[in-house]
């Protein structure tokens, strides 16, 4: 098993998406949460070999994408403190805030870190001992626990200058607001893997029972996208609403319990920001009271002055999955990937990046 | 103590003079370099082609390679590239002071197996010293030249409608092995880097047909951003196959670990050629037969439209455009 190329063979394909062309007949919505998925989908145009009764809809599974400009700010504020190391994914750097961005305070200065692991940013903390280092939280149940464990991990190793700025964010609490709000209409869930690796697949009962939409777990190669749209398409046409799991080799019902357990001991559930969303309830994650020493909000004065929106934008809207990027007067005009106005440009995982870069529908 | 490079080793004195002789001119020997002149001065006749290139690789050592090894290899390949048949390079080195001599006399050897392995040689050079801090351990920079045979006409702006595109290899085994080394997010791959002097199958390519259009390599940016360019340059489509392309699961792996596309990524011993569709199949052939070719495959054909695009039929018979890498993917893989 080398778990890569077995689920891009095209054969396999081919008898899945003519299985789903054959038993679709009920027109259907289906949204893949995961920013992740929005890439496989377009990266393999897998939109152009559904049937037209089945639309994907993309939605605000980007961890990047749905940070709010008022916490990207706090994040620049940060980095602009002198003395002040910022450790952060890669994909953070470009992304503009009100007035700047992680990429320009470096240019200015700022100590900027990028990092592939949150105990890389721990080792920078212990490598400067005399400087504060502070890690950008930002992601998913799929992240928080490897900070979770950083921030146990130097509490065992006594690193003092060690901070997280936690903007995690938890995905059943937001979906259930994105249902509530009604403005869009959905057949079908696409369930995030990575997360539900992490969390498992309970947790997303409550949108099959109290919402009646059918969900199904999927992974992020081409046979598992189809494969989850083609158990979506048989709960509709059977008219059921259940959690089903279409990514058995990452995902257990129960999920993590180790991961889940270390999230548990160091963070607790949150009021968070949501890009085009606003505020949702417990949906993000706070350091406990006794972890206030490394949470970077209690330990700086941060000041990052008034927020501001990028005119003309319209992440939010289609973050929420009622617009789509075609519809933005400033996508692939002035909002460009080398030069991106909004969140969704710049992560790899955003839609605007992912419409961009692989010109759905072009040249078929 | 080990012995060091120290400033005074670029300093043109006693030092200098050593290091150039007994590890640069000793090692790299041959007639127009022994001279030890301000040039090296040489005839030759017919088109010639004549390239720079200057390399930071870091690690300077890497699995299948070393800067050296990449520095004649990358010099020789643009040479190879204008169909020209690769003779003289210079060879210039700026110098971290404190590197150790050890490193530098191995990189040394690794630039003239290259170079005997391409059958080209160094006939000039130069080395300066920099303070601590100044580079990172060693630049190195290159230029060559070489003879264009009679015939052969082969530029970027020469892929014309029905022509077939061909890949020489699996992509992306240099910038994986290159980033697999790297502080900060090094991880266990057999991977090797594919570096390789190209001038040898271009002249097997170029005896199978001389009406090859056009020849690139696709180092940095990845074999995406090589098609989009010649897409560009000869206002035509390029249309590409993903079954066709071969990518090893390695890199695969690799690339899923760190979210990149395989088509972006470096290679340095390969390289794509755009030829008439008559001439497809003996020119595949001949590549084939030579052991930097023998995974070469048909990855598509030229289109008229979209002009300037790259388009890739998935695996899932679903078309996409590929775009130009924006931003950068890997620093410093050459």
């Amino acid at each position: 098993m080398k778990y890569i190329s077995e689920f891009r063979r095209s054969e396999l394909a081919e008898g899945l998406i003519s299985h789903i062309q054959h038993s679709s007949k009920t027109p259907a919505r289906f949204m893949e949460f995961c920013g992740g998925h929005t890439v496989t989908i377009f990266r393999y145009g897998i939109r152009q070999v559904l049937p037209e009764t089945i639309e994907m809809v993309s939605g605000p599974g980007c961890p990047i994408c749905v940070t709010a400009n008022a916490d990207l700010d706090k994040a620049i504020a940060l980095a602009q403190i002198p003395g002040v190391i910022i450790a952060t994914f890669g994909d953070m750097l470009k992304v503009p805030g009100s007035r700047s961005s992680l990429e320009k305070a470096k240019a200015e200065g700022a100590e900027v870190y990028t990092v592939y692991s949150t105990m890389d940013a721990l080792k920078a903390a212990a490598d400067n001992p005399d400087k504060p280092v502070v890690f950008l939280g930002i992601g998913f149940e799929t992240t928080a626990p490897t900070v979770a464990a950083s921030i146990l991990q130097a509490g065992e190793q006594g690193i003092k200058n060690y901070y997280v700025l936690s903007l995690h964010k938890l995905c059943p609490p937001v979906i259930r607001a994105l249902l509530d709000a009604g403005e869009v209409e959905l057949q079908g869930l696409v369930c995030p893997g990575h997360v539900s690796t992490i969390i498992g697949s309970h947790p997303w009962e409550f949108i099959a029972n109290e919402y009646g939409i059918p969900c199904v777990v999927s992974g992020f190669e081409p046979l598992d996208i189809l494969q989850c749209v083609d158990m979506l398409v048989g709960q509709v046409e059977k008219g059921q609403s259940k959690v089903e799991i279409a990514y058995r080799r990452g995902v257990r019902p129960e999920g993590n319990r180790q991961a889940l357990k270390l999230m548990e001991q160091v963070f607790e559930p949150a009021p968070a920001r949501w890009r085009g969303i606003g505020e949702v309830a417990d949906s993000g994650l706070k350091l406990r009271d006794k972890y206030k020493s490394f949470d970077a909000e209690a330990n700086f004065t941060i000041e990052p002055g008034p927020v501001v929106e990028p005119a003309g934008c319209i992440c939010g809207e289609i973050l929420r999955g009622v617009k789509t990027p075609a519809d933005c007067p400033l996508f692939g005009k002035t909002c460009l990937p080398e030069s991106p106005v909004g969140p969704c440009m710049v992560s790899t995982e955003g839609s605007c990046s992912a419409y961009y870069l692989y010109g759905e529908g072009l040249g078929g | 103590m080990e012995d060091k490079i120290l400033l005074a080793h670029g300093s043109g004195g006693k030092l200098a003079h050593d290091l150039v002789e007994k590890s640069f001119v000793k090692t790299l020997a041959n007639p127009l370099l022994d001279k030890l002149d301000d040039s090296a001065v040489f005839e030759l006749s017919g088109r010639l082609a004549f390239t720079t290139d200057s390399y930071v690789v870091s690690p300077i050592f890497f699995p299948g390679g070393d800067i050296g090894r990449l520095a004649v290899c990358g010099t020789v390949n643009d040479l190879a590239m204008s169909g020209a048949k690769p003779l003289y390079l210079s060879l210039a080195f700026i110098i971290e002071e404190g590197l150790p001599l050890s490193e530098l006399e191995k990189i040394v050897n690794s630039v003239q197996r290259a170079a005997g392995e391409a059958g080209v040689k160094i006939v000039t050079g130069d080395t300066k010293v920099v303070p601590r801090g100044s580079a990172d351990k060693l630049f190195i920079n290159t230029a060559g030249v070489g003879v264009i045979p009679d015939g052969v006409d082969i530029s970027g702006d020469k892929a014309g409608v029905g022509d077939k595109v061909i890949l020489s290899g699996a992509i992306g085994d240099h910038g994986i092995a290159v980033m697999s080394q790297r502080e900060g997010i090094s991880f266990d791959t057999e991977l090797e880097s594919d570096c390789a002097p190209l001038g040898g199958l271009v002249a097997d390519m170029l005896n199978a047909s001389r009406n090859i259009n056009c020849l690139r390599d696709p180092t940095r940016g990845g074999l995406a951003t090589t098609l989009n360019e010649l897409a560009s340059q000869s206002k035509v489509s390029i249309r590409i196959e993903e079954k066709a392309i071969p990518v090893r699961e390695a890199v695969l792996g690799a690339c899923e670990m760190l979210g990149f596309d395989p088509l972006y990524v470096a290679n340095e011993g390969r390289l794509v050629a755009i030829v008439p569709p008559e001439d497809a199949d003996k020119v595949l052939k001949a590549m084939k037969k030579n052991k930097y070719g023998k995974d070469a495959v048909i990855i598509g054909e030229v289109a008229a439209k979209p002009p300037g695009r790259v388009v890739m039929k998935t695996v899932l018979g679903a078309h996409r455009i590929v775009d130009m890498l924006v931003g950068d993917l890997l620093p410093r893989i050459c």
